[in-house]
């Protein structure tokens, strides 16, 4: 059984189908690419199996629990963690306290502080800058905070949205190094991206939504010489 | 060994000696005998006005939500403590014991008011929780200032359109006099008491403030779909920090009340709730000593400059309007930060000079 399945889940905005019945899963240790153009429902897929948005039809199943009828506070304490697009950090809180809220729905001080240790050591610049108000941090500090708060919580699959969105090409590489250093060490990852290239040179599967369908899947070496997608995502 | 205090404990411990200096102080001015009797009669409105900004601060600094209807809350904790003291000063005498409860009485009965608005209106993105606070805050006033309510040997009475539709026995006698409000309320209120009652408000706030709730509260400010995406449940701290507010505002009430010889709903109009927000903004969002002080300073000169009482409300609008532009204009901000610092360099500088000559 995939760990993550999603079956015909339909959303809309008011009157707009953003999401015409797409399905797709996700299996335990992999990394899955979801990519496609502005407006294809690529952040609204994310945002509906977190929680945050309320499916129209359709289910979303995490080892086997239903999640489209779940509140998304309790999704998190699942296993679920989100890193929100456009690095959506806490502006006026500390480094640290940004941190600490990652791990917020967790009891375990012994295993927090381990944790917190691990996430210094993934991101040494966030430990330099532990007690720095996080709006004052660069561009791609901001989204390595952002990733670490999601690893606060312990995840079973971390989900990310838009992890390279507006950083120099140098951090980007550093970004997806880090993605794959995070796969390694056992959390599976859901990857939205639009920069498809390096989405599909670090994922085993991936799927192409566009406007609210799944036009293509398959394994991501094959994708990325896939004819079409050269032409539509990789720009050659 | 001299542990260090963090950043946060230190500056709730300097408001904490802020206040407590200014209590010895207007305490020294009074025993002493040099304090006017306009001063004497500002001291229990200082304290009230301040829990009350402080209070709000916390919605609308630290939650980040505009709230319109403070004196909404105040009234109802105003009222119902009322109501509790003249009920019972007959039978519990003591006002060491009668006014904590009342006070007490006050704040929860605010505090489920609060809830209740709270729980429809909290789930809502966007600017809804000012429009309801302001309806409420109107509708409370108008609804107590139309309440007849008597008592006689037959039990209470109620009524909405006069105080002969009570239908009183002789001996009956009332407890809310329409418009005319609530006399013979204990004079409970002292300077002391709410000074104790603004310290343990202070404390209450810095402590929420810097707890796990305080900083899950502070994360839906700056930014709600990250809260959600780390597993806040949002509603739930919205809930618990707009009926703290509400409770501390039912407080500052029912220290208004017990104040007052007569109490009446009128003066707790949208002007009140306004005014509580404009110490609030002048004081700095989100600054707690900042609300204090502000609260005190604005509730001080009007009163001393009472020549141009006609104008306190231009004035007011006017400070506003330019203590806005000032906060949200970098470049000014900037200078004022740049001097500020440079003022910090010579104090301590000047520290350094003294203890290197002892």
């Amino acid at each position: 059984m995939a760990m993550l399945e999603i079956k015909d889940l339909c959303v809309n905005y008011g009157m707009i189908k953003a999401l015409k019945g797409i399905s797709f899963e996700v299996n335990e240790g992999e990394v899955i690419a979801l990519i496609g153009a502005n407006g294809a429902g690529k952040t609204t897929t994310l945002h509906t199996l977190t929680g945050i948005l309320p499916a129209k039809s359709g289910s979303v199943r995490f080892n086997g629990v239903e999640l489209t009828k779940t509140p998304a506070h309790k999704i998190v304490k699942m296993g679920i963690a989100h890193v929100p697009e456009g690095r959506r950090i806490f502006q006026q809180l500390t480094v640290l306290d940004n941190l600490k809220l990652g791990a917020f729905t967790r009891n375990d001080k012994d295993g927090i502080a381990e944790d917190m240790e691990m996430v210094y050591k993934r991101f040494p610049r966030l430990a330099e800058r532990k007690s720095q108000i996080a709006g004052t941090l660069s561009g791609g500090e901001q989204q390595m905070l952002a990733m670490g708060r999601a690893l606060m919580s312990r995840p079973k699959i971390i989900v990310m949205d838009e992890p390279s969105m507006g950083l120099s090409p140098i951090l980007v590489s550093e970004i997806f190094d880090i993605i794959t250093s995070i796969r390694k060490d056992g959390t599976t990852v859901l990857l939205v991206e639009q920069n498809a290239k390096k989405a599909l040179s670090i994922s085993d599967r991936a799927y192409v939504l566009e406007t609210g369908k799944i036009t293509l899947s398959g394994k991501a070496s094959d994708l990325i010489n896939d004819e079409q997608v050269k032409k539509a995502y990789l720009g050659e | 060994m001299k542990r260090k205090l963090r950043p946060t404990t230190r500056k709730s411990f300097v408001t904490y000696a802020i206040v407590t200096a200014a209590f010895i102080f207007v305490e020294i001015l009074v025993s002493s005998g040099s304090a006017s009797n306009m001063f004497k009669g500002l001291l229990v409105p200082f304290c009230v006005y301040s829990i009350a900004a402080v209070s709000l601060n916390l919605t609308v600094g630290i939650l980040g939500e505009l709230s319109l209807g403070q004196a909404g809350f105040m009234c109802i904790g105003a009222y119902s403590s009322a109501i509790f003291s003249c009920a019972v000063k007959d039978t519990i005498t003591s006002p060491w014991v009668r006014f904590p409860i009342a006070m007490l009485l006050g704040g929860l009965v605010a505090a489920v008011f609060g809830i209740l608005i709270g729980i429809p209106v909290l789930r809502l993105r966007g600017d809804y929780l000012a429009i309801v606070t302001l309806a409420f805050g109107e509708i409370i006033k108008n609804v107590l200032a139309a309440l007849f309510i008597g008592s006689d040997s037959k039990g209470l009475h109620f009524s909405l359109t006069s105080q002969g539709d009570l239908g009183l026995e002789p001996d009956g006698k009332m407890i809310i006099n329409g418009a005319l409000g609530i006399s013979g309320t204990p004079k409970d209120s002292t300077f002391e008491i709410g000074f104790v009652v603004l310290m343990l408000t202070l404390i209450v706030l810095y402590n929420f403030i810097n707890s796990r709730t305080g900083r899950a509260v502070m994360s839906i400010r700056d930014n709600r779909i990250a809260a959600e995406s780390i597993g806040l449940n949002i509603t739930k701290y919205k809930l618990i920090t707009f009926g703290l507010t509400a409770f501390l505002g039912g407080v500052a009430g029912s220290l208004f009340s017990h104040n007052l010889a007569v109490l009446q709903a009128s003066k707790f109009d949208y002007n009140l709730s306004i005014l509580i927000l404009v110490f609030v903004v002048l004081g700095g969002i989100g600054s707690i000593r900042g609300s204090v002080i502000a609260a005190v300073v604005l509730t001080y000169l009007p009163e001393v400059l009472r020549s141009i009482n006609n104008y306190r409300m231009l004035i007011y609008s006017i400070v506003l309007i330019v203590m806005m532009i000032f906060t949200s204009n970098a470049t000014i901000r900037g200078f004022f930060a740049a001097n500020l610092a440079k003022l910090k360099g010579i104090v301590s500088k000047d520290k350094t000079a003294v203890k290197e000559g002892n």
